[in-house]
């Protein structure tokens, strides 16, 4: 894992380096943000509005069982904003798209297709890794404010209709809209860029480094996966840390 | 635009020095020692794991020697910019066509990658490319996976072509094609060495092929050179394992 570390730095700084060269990638990158949109905006949506569902459901109850129901649309909005929201769409986007871009650069790789453009003095970091990077970096933010928004309509679908918590629509949105600050979105926003980076450049590397036919596609697809979410969640201590200013208006 | 490397002469010279490379304990090369000819067919025979395609890629600079090197023209194979130079090109055993591509983008993709023609001219030489390895326009827009093994090592070759190589590299040309379509790429190979005067150098066990085409032939065994000559001084050694593999042939 050390070692792979290492490989997977020096990966992400070779994807920097290509990044003058954006331009004449645009319509790669293109192609690549539609095929995550297309594959995972709908499950992202699912996934969301059942998270919004569920954390309503768990502390409803209890919040108006304390008298705090009136509180349950920020404490909801809040706890996806910040954590479930960057946090679960960078698990599915590593279960869907990291796996299928580990799966797709590891059959390049065993079937000679890498080797194939460099000989023809292509770069595949710039043809192959620095378009899916990028166009995972933009998506994931993008899913995790659809993810946002459609787990708060959950969260208050389940406050409103639901006998044991029975909080309402108005009382649900008004203290969401009174306890959540842009802050809070910008929070989760740059978690979920980070997350991406990560689970394009494990996947990336993963793919390149592919050894032994159809056997180690499949290995590199589960460590792709696998190691995706392991940093995903290392990194989302690390980073819950450092911004934390953010919430307090940059007191340490 | 840009323009092509401007070292226009055909057939680049290569020259081996004492090149040794191992994976792990085995030993694959063995201080090899060689001189290719400019314009000439060079074809490297031997058994299966004899350190052919590995010898290849050393050409090619997608192997790093442990000792020893290559020297392409003036160029040492592992230098990096050896493409802005000499233009090389190789003909992998799988073909390394780009699955994701069609046959018309992969045969013009080093011009597009490198902005070097115009979309229309572009086209108009991959119709040509195409001609010279007699396949139809309409080939073009077929994906690879819609192709025969034969059409697509022809593809490949088309796509080797675009480069206008001073040194060619074939892998394995007959490999997985029945004798008929191993003929016509015998054919192409000697088509194209005749026509153009570049250096080529093909590996293979096929000693029909072999024989067909060289105007030398080395015959390596364990990563060692047993022999270097014409073909009626290859066919004259006295080795015995080389007049084994010369001569065996199957009785039922």
């Amino acid at each position: 894992m050390s070692q792979n570390l290492g490989e997977m730095l020096i990966l992400l700084g070779e994807t920097l380096g290509t990044l003058p060269r954006f331009w004449q990638e645009r319509r790669k990158v293109a192609e690549q943000l539609f095929d995550i949109g297309n594959s995972s905006l709908f499950m992202a949506c699912m996934l969301a509005l059942f998270m919004g569902g569920v954390l309503s459901l768990q502390t409803g109850p209890v919040l108006v069982q304390r008298g705090l129901g009136s509180s349950l649309g920020g404490l909801v909005a809040l706890a996806l904003c910040k954590e479930l929201a960057p946090v679960m769409m960078a698990v599915l986007i590593a279960g869907r798209i990291g796996s299928s871009m580990a799966a797709e650069l590891g059959s390049m790789q065993v079937y000679q297709e890498i080797d194939a453009l460099r000989t023809l003095n292509i770069n595949p970091i710039r043809y192959l890794v620095f378009p899916r990077v990028v166009a995972i970096a933009v998506a994931l933010p993008c899913l995790v404010i659809f993810a946002n928004l459609v787990g708060w309509m959950g969260g208050a679908l389940v406050a409103q209709f639901n006998s044991r918590v029975g909080v309402s629509w108005n009382t649900y949105f008004s203290n969401l809209r009174a306890t959540v600050e842009w802050m809070d979105l910008a929070n989760g926003l740059i978690k979920s860029f980070f997350f991406a980076v990560v689970v394009g450049v494990v996947s990336c590397h993963q793919g390149l480094t592919t050894r032994g036919g159809p056997r180690g596609i499949g290995r590199s697809v589960t460590k792709a996966v696998v190691n995706s979410i392991v940093l995903i969640l290392i990194l989302d201590y690390a980073l819950t840390r450092l911004l934390l200013p953010l919430d307090n208006g940059w007191q340490f | 635009m840009n323009d092509l490397p401007s070292n226009s002469r055909t057939g680049l010279p290569v020259s081996v020095r004492q090149l040794e490379k191992s994976f792990g304990k085995q030993k694959v090369l063995r201080g090899l020692n060689l001189d290719i000819r400019a314009g000439e067919v060079f074809v490297v025979m031997g058994p299966s794991g004899s350190g052919k395609s590995v010898f290849l890629r050393h050409i090619i600079g997608l192997e790093v020697p442990d000792a020893g090197e290559i020297r392409i023209g003036d160029e040492l194979s592992t230098n990096e910019a050896i493409g802005n130079h000499y233009r090389l090109a190789i003909v992998f055993q799988s073909g390394g066509l780009l699955n994701s591509l069609t046959v018309a983008e992969n045969i013009g993709l080093y011009l597009s990658e490198h902005r070097l023609k115009q979309p229309d001219q572009i086209a108009a030489i991959v119709r040509e490319k195409l001609s010279l390895v007699r396949l139809d326009p309409e080939v073009g827009d077929k994906y690879p996976s819609e192709l025969s093994g034969g059409m697509r090592k022809r593809v490949a070759i088309a796509r080797a072509l675009v480069v206008d190589p001073q040194l060619i590299l074939f892998d394995e040309p007959t490999a997985e094609l029945d004798p008929m379509v191993g003929l016509t790429v015998g054919r192409e190979i000697l088509n194209l060495n005749q026509r153009t005067g570049v250096t080529t150098v093909v590996v293979t066990h096929d000693r029909d092929l072999a024989f067909g085409i060289a105007d030398r032939i080395a015959f390596l065994l364990d990563g060692q050179l047993i022999a270097v000559g014409t073909v009626d001084e290859v066919r004259a050694s006295t080795h015995p394992i080389l007049q084994q593999f010369l001569t065996a042939e199957f009785k039922g």
